[in-house]
């Protein structure tokens, strides 16, 4: 009994237990709130259901957030990342609405490398401002959160840009292997990051930066190009992500796209129990806080409340997941449980017995 | 008597380092003046100056109440929902004919209250204030729908002749009501800041928390007080947004809190706190009043040429406070 006890104490104390049981509960309540909720079905060969909305959905914040998980894991915090959608969809759209032929796979690949390629050029500038002249990061980022917009309206001409692409579409709705392709694209970067985070010892040492850039650039750790290339990743990931939001629409909106993004992304990350302060991440609570805002905006959809209430519940959500996390709360907390008189606790014991 | 002449004796010792900011800011609207009146002769009309007051009255009444909470070393970002969750009950009650000095009250109390309760959970749960505004944020943005999904007008007579009344001189040169009202926010905040405890506290907190904790100054109370401030502040804003559409739109003042922070930055306040004045602050919207003229009387660069040049400023601005050495975290 003693084990049931510890180890149902340790499943509470792990760091993926509350958002895990958050994202759970919300499932839950949508299955019984909407039967249908978790049904899947297969028709042409691809699955279509909610779940597997949800899971195509999330892909472009996953994406936004496994780059705002390394910057925030540095102490930094990267505002940018939704003008840089915006910019790396507009730069793409039009370019292929320029093109005669725009289902041809070359334009394509000529579009997203030149979007992709202006995009690290700005992560760069981001990494260079924090990491060389020493900004604080979020001033830093602000300045393109700011000027990006504009940037984006520039390039775009504040129209908005439709493209007509079979290839650039699939990029937000094509399929494979009868899953959404966006849901694979976003699984191959979350892999390739934690590969590169968690089996080579760069996720260590963008910790270490993270927990004091002064002391690990003594013990030998280049913090500035460390600091330099997670604003880089930053930016790629926001790229691919910009690439998504634009190819599910098929057009590109230098003012909408993306918008808020960064938001969501911080949310998720901080969710998934990475600490604004900096020094540890967890990639894969990230993921799980990006699916739980993608399941609330869903839920709220099909609650027929406008999305903008949505905001709503996503504050209480906010709240309560930072509350459960915050230390000083649970001390708190746990401190008016221990204050309590002890035969309360001795009462408490066995019924909890009981059903074990 | 004897902190005042020591203190006296300090700035006057550190004066141009820590004013360069404001100086520069001060010469770049003035330059940015002399080229609107160089380029446009009916840039010279006072009116133009008036225009831009009124134009930002809302907008300056709001960056005063970010300045004390970036002053601390905060950040509030629930600015600009805030305002638009103000100027929508407002709205709404009006509407339900409710009598409008009641509605100024009701309205007045909301943004404060969130603005204290966003404080204590920053102080008594340790939560990053960005996280917290955010969640705040969200909150008054989703209340604005939620109250109503298009925008309501307001014909409330005591409303519409704020809105309409015009104080001026006999040449036709005008202000509004709103100006006003924020040039009185704009003096009692710069007099609770320069020559209040609640002012020292807030800049000592902003120099270092822990040193302003070891010196038994009281910290909490004054973090929960500046967001308190800046909720105020947001409410106020709200009420002269109000005054300024006539009506309470949900989806009104998005952004907002973007150009608050730019002008409170281009102002010369240092976002990691400590540095930085309300006179600043008023010169900071001033430049981006001028540049929204300058680009509408230009008539051929499109509205986005606002915000990139607000970007290339920011990034003057921040650039130059490093050059003379603010010191960043």
């Amino acid at each position: 009994m003693n084990d049931t006890m510890s180890r149902y104490r340790t499943m509470i104390g792990h760091r993926l237990f509350w958002p895990a049981a958050v994202l759970f509960v919300m499932l839950a309540a949508n299955t019984i709130y909407r039967p249908g909720f978790l049904s899947i079905e297969l028709k042409d060969g691809h699955l279509y259901g909610t779940p597997i909305d949800i899971l195509r959905l999330s892909a472009p914040l996953i994406l936004v957030a496994l780059g705002m998980t390394l910057v925030i894991s540095t102490g930094g915090i990267d505002l940018s990342v939704g003008s840089l959608c915006a910019i790396s969809g507009a730069i793409a759209c039009m370019y292929i609405s320029k093109q005669p032929d725009q289902n041809s796979l070359g334009v394509v690949v000529t579009a997203l490398a030149m979007a992709l390629g202006v995009s690290l050029v700005l992560g760069a500038w981001n990494g260079v401002l924090v990491a060389v002249i020493g900004i604080q990061p979020i001033i830093a980022t602000l300045i393109l959160m700011v000027a990006g917009r504009g940037l984006a309206q520039l390039i775009t001409e504040g129209q908005i840009i439709t493209i007509n692409s079979e290839p650039y579409r699939a990029i937000g709705l094509g399929h494979a292997l009868t899953l959404p392709l966006a849901i694979f694209i976003a699984l191959a970067a979350a892999l390739l990051v934690a590969a590169f985070t968690r089996r080579t010892a760069l996720g260590m040492i963008i910790e270490s930066v993270g927990g004091n850039a002064m002391a690990s650039r003594l013990a030998g750790i280049r913090s500035g190009r460390v600091i330099f290339l997670v604003y880089v990743i930053s930016a790629a990931c926001a790229a691919v992500a910009g690439f998504m939001m634009t190819a599910n629409v098929s057009s590109a909106d230098g003012n909408a796209a993306g918008l808020w993004v960064e938001l969501d992304a911080i949310l998720a990350v901080v969710i998934g129990g990475t600490s604004l302060a900096g020094g540890r991440f967890f990639l894969s609570g990230t993921i799980i806080g990006a699916l739980i805002i993608q399941t609330l905006t869903t839920t709220v959809y099909a609650m027929d409340i406008s999305p903008q209430t949505s905001l709503l519940f996503k504050a209480v959500v906010v709240i309560a997941v930072c509350l459960i996390q915050a230390p000083a709360f649970r001390a708190r907390f746990s401190r008016r449980r221990r204050n309590a008189p002890p035969p309360a606790t001795i009462v408490d014991k066995p019924k909890e017995q009981v059903p074990a | 008597m004897t902190t005042g002449t020591l203190t006296a004796g300090r700035t006057r010792f550190r004066l141009p380092r820590k004013q360069i900011p404001v100086l520069a800011t001060l010469a770049l609207l003035l330059v940015m003046y002399g080229i609107g009146v160089s380029q446009y002769t009916a840039f010279s009309n006072v009116q133009v100056i008036f225009n831009v007051f009124i134009d930002n009255g809302f907008l300056l009444v709001v960056a005063v109440g970010m300045t004390f909470v970036i002053l601390t070393g905060g950040i509030d970002l629930s600015v600009g929902s805030v305002v638009a969750m103000t100027a929508m009950v407002s709205a709404a009650l009006l509407q339900d004919g409710m009598p409008a000095a009641l509605v100024l009250v009701i309205a007045l109390l909301i943004g404060p209250t969130l603005g204290f309760l966003m404080g204590c959970v920053i102080h008594f749960f340790e939560i990053q204030p960005f996280i917290v505004t955010l969640a705040g944020m969200f909150f008054a943005r989703g209340m604005c729908t939620f109250i109503s999904g298009a925008s309501i007008p307001i014909t409330d007579g005591f409303w519409t002749s704020m809105s309409q009344e015009r104080i001026g001189n006999p040449q036709g040169n005008f202000v509004s009501i709103s100006v006003l009202v924020a040039f009185v926010v704009v003096v009692i905040a710069a007099y609770t800041l320069a020559y209040t405890r609640l002012g020292r506290n807030v800049y000592a907190i902003g120099g270092n928390p822990q040193s302003a904790l070891l010196m038994g100054l009281p910290v909490g109370r004054t973090r929960i007080a500046v967001y308190t401030i800046s909720g105020l502040c947001s409410a106020i804003g709200g009420i002269l947004l109000s005054f300024y559409t006539l009506s309470g739109a949900p989806l009104i003042a998005v952004g907002m809190e973007l150009d608050v922070i730019a002008a409170v930055v281009i102002g010369g306040t240092v976002l990691t706190g400590g540095a930085g004045y309300v006179f600043g602050t008023v010169l900071g919207v001033l430049v981006l009043g001028v540049i929204q003229t300058l680009i509408t009387f230009d008539g051929s660069l499109n509205s986005w040429w606002t915000k990139i040049v607000i970007g290339g400023l920011l990034f003057a601005f921040i650039l130059l406070q490093r050059l003379i050495g603010i010191r960043y975290k």
